[in-house]
């Protein structure tokens, strides 16, 4: 596997694992993609879901699996995942642009409204893009959530952004 | 001399749960600790913790370890802190340098009728021209100054060693503001979770995977650090040099169990590399080959933090059993269900080396 070399998956290797929604899906709005692919006994992302969309079983060492036709991608179980590993895409955002969420445990938070810029998988930055929502309740446990928007065919490649520079850095 | 009917040695995440399960069925416990805090390596855990989330999966080490301790308190647990295991003797008594509340010692003789030892694990060194340099520090001490001292151990740093403890120092040591200029790791792929080295890497952080630490060059302290590339036979490569400008080099090559205290009690022990090295013997109640030690957490075999609190839960179940607090019966209720998780967690790739040295220890414990 790619991932014990590298340490980041490529989408094709999701893909070849059944692992990423269909473009049917994607057409239909925000929905979760969780990149997790090796055994690992853990299961708070299939607990974390409302909906009873992500199926792990047992033994809990089981690859979760994402039913797309339950999943609404509202985003809660990008919070649970100790791993970091869960995002939520939406390709319906508008014509030109879509947006993904991923958990973002860095300070400083990127502000509302600011442009950032957007890397993907490698931490490579390949695109900019606009901050729509930061969310960092209670019941993230401090994991806070943010959502960018970005350029439509950047999407399956972005996976958050680059840190920011500290107001108070010397 | 003063009777205690259980002494765990060690305040950590196993001896904790050691002490409370006994407490909780009745036994009179204490606990000593060395350190000024009890909670053992928890308390610089500050990510969320896999496993299952039926006990506390996506809940914070940190977090853990008040809950923990929280209980502890409520059970009636006795904690004794600044204060070190100085001695243990074959009719089980415990001699403890105790720190008093004026900070004064005082050396305290205790019978006890169970003890367990939890004594935990310390990091292995790497060594390599220039590693006494001010700045080579493990990746454990460096978690220790960040997450719980809240002060950087330096501004660019190079990690040694890509499994879970390095790849999750090196995300602490960025969220904590350091610069990580890269994770070396000498076998041909990464050793931790595929899912904590993504992290790393969608924060730019490279891992130079069959790369192994050359030297360490600077004249106060580390200024330049080099490594190189290693062939099949893990030997350097010449000409593949790579140099790096850091001021700290932390090293995440593994660690062994502190097993002194059961060695010097004749408690059996075996020489397993998956676990640590040398590991004391134990079998299904986590008892050693000597009756009424107990030994519990990673001074049994390096594994996680959940896996000591389940081997807790356990040693302490089986001292409630010996010591007539619950019944046969409901011991071994109590102690399916322990096993049924712990062999959970030692499912899949990552845990099949570890579940089948432990289950080498249990055999051996037979012989």
């Amino acid at each position: 596997m790619a991932l014990r070399k590298t340490g980041y998956l490529t989408k094709e290797e999701l893909m070849n694992l059944n692992l990423y929604p269909s473009e049917k899906r994607f057409k239909k709005g925000p929905v979760a993609i969780i990149e997790c692919i090796e055994e690992i006994p853990c299961n708070p992302c299939e607990v974390a879901c409302k909906f009873k969309a992500i199926k792990i079983g047992k033994p809990i060492t089981n690859i979760p699996i994402l039913d797309e036709s339950l999943c609404i991608g509202c985003g809660l179980c990008i919070a649970k995942c100790p791993g970091l590993a869960i995002f939520t895409i939406d390709k319906t955002y508008s014509d030109e642009e879509g947006l993904i969420s991923f958990p973002y445990e860095y300070l400083p938070l990127p502000i509302t409204d600011s442009i950032v810029e957007a890397v993907n998988r490698e931490g490579k930055v390949v695109s900019s893009g606009k901050v729509i929502k930061v969310l960092n309740i209670k019941s993230f446990d401090r994991t806070p959530v943010v959502t960018i928007a970005i350029p439509k065919e950047k999407l399956d490649e972005v996976r958050g952004i680059k840190r920011l520079k500290s107001k108070d850095s010397k | 001399m003063i009777k205690k009917e259980v002494v765990v040695i060690g305040g950590g995440p196993s001896g904790l749960s050691a002490a409370v399960e006994a407490a909780k069925k009745g036994a009179e416990v204490l606990v000593v600790d060395e350190n000024l805090r009890a909670g053992g390596q928890l308390f610089k855990q500050i990510h969320k913790f896999f496993g299952s989330s039926a006990h506390q999966a996506g809940v914070r080490g940190i977090d853990i370890a008040s809950e923990l301790l929280e209980e502890a308190r409520e059970c009636g647990v006795e904690v004794w802190l600044n204060s070190a295991v100085v001695g243990l003797f074959k009719e089980k008594k415990v001699t403890i340098k105790k720190t008093l509340a004026d900070n004064s010692e005082k050396l305290e003789i205790i019978q006890a009728k169970k003890i367990v030892i939890a004594a935990g694990a310390s990091e292995n060194a790497v060594r390599f021209k220039g590693w006494t340099l001010p700045g080579v520090i493990g990746a454990g001490a460096a978690q220790t100054m960040i997450n719980v001292n809240r002060v950087l151990p330096g501004k660019r740093i190079l990690m040694i060693g890509s499994g879970n403890v390095g790849l999750i120092v090196s995300y602490q040591l960025l969220q904590a503001g350091a610069e990580v200029v890269g994770v070396v790791e000498a076998a041909p792929q990464i050793g931790g979770y595929g899912v904590h080295a993504a992290k790393i890497r969608r924060a730019g952080i490279p891992i130079y995977t069959s790369h192994t630490i050359l030297e360490a060059k600077g004249v106060k302290g580390v200024e330049e650090a080099v490594i190189c590339e290693v062939n099949d036979k893990w030997q350097p490569i010449k000409g593949t040099e790579k140099v790096f400008k850091v001021d700290t080099i932390t090293i995440a090559a593994g660690l062994k169990p502190l097993i002194e205290l059961a060695m010097m009690h004749d408690c059996k022990c075996s020489f397993i590399p998956q676990l640590g090295g040398w590991v004391p013997l134990h079998d299904e109640n986590m008892e050693s080959t000597n009756p009424g030690i107990y030994l519990v957490g990673d001074v049994t075999g390096v594994e996680e933090a959940n896996t000591a609190l389940e081997e807790g839960r356990l040693a302490g179940t089986a001292i409630a059993e010996a010591l007539k607090y619950i019944s046969l019966e409901d011991a071994g209720k109590l102690k399916k269900e322990i096993w049924h998780r712990l062999n959970e967690l030692r499912m899949g790739p990552f845990g099949e080396a570890r579940m089948l040295a432990k289950n080498n220890i249990l055999t051996a414990c037979k012989i």
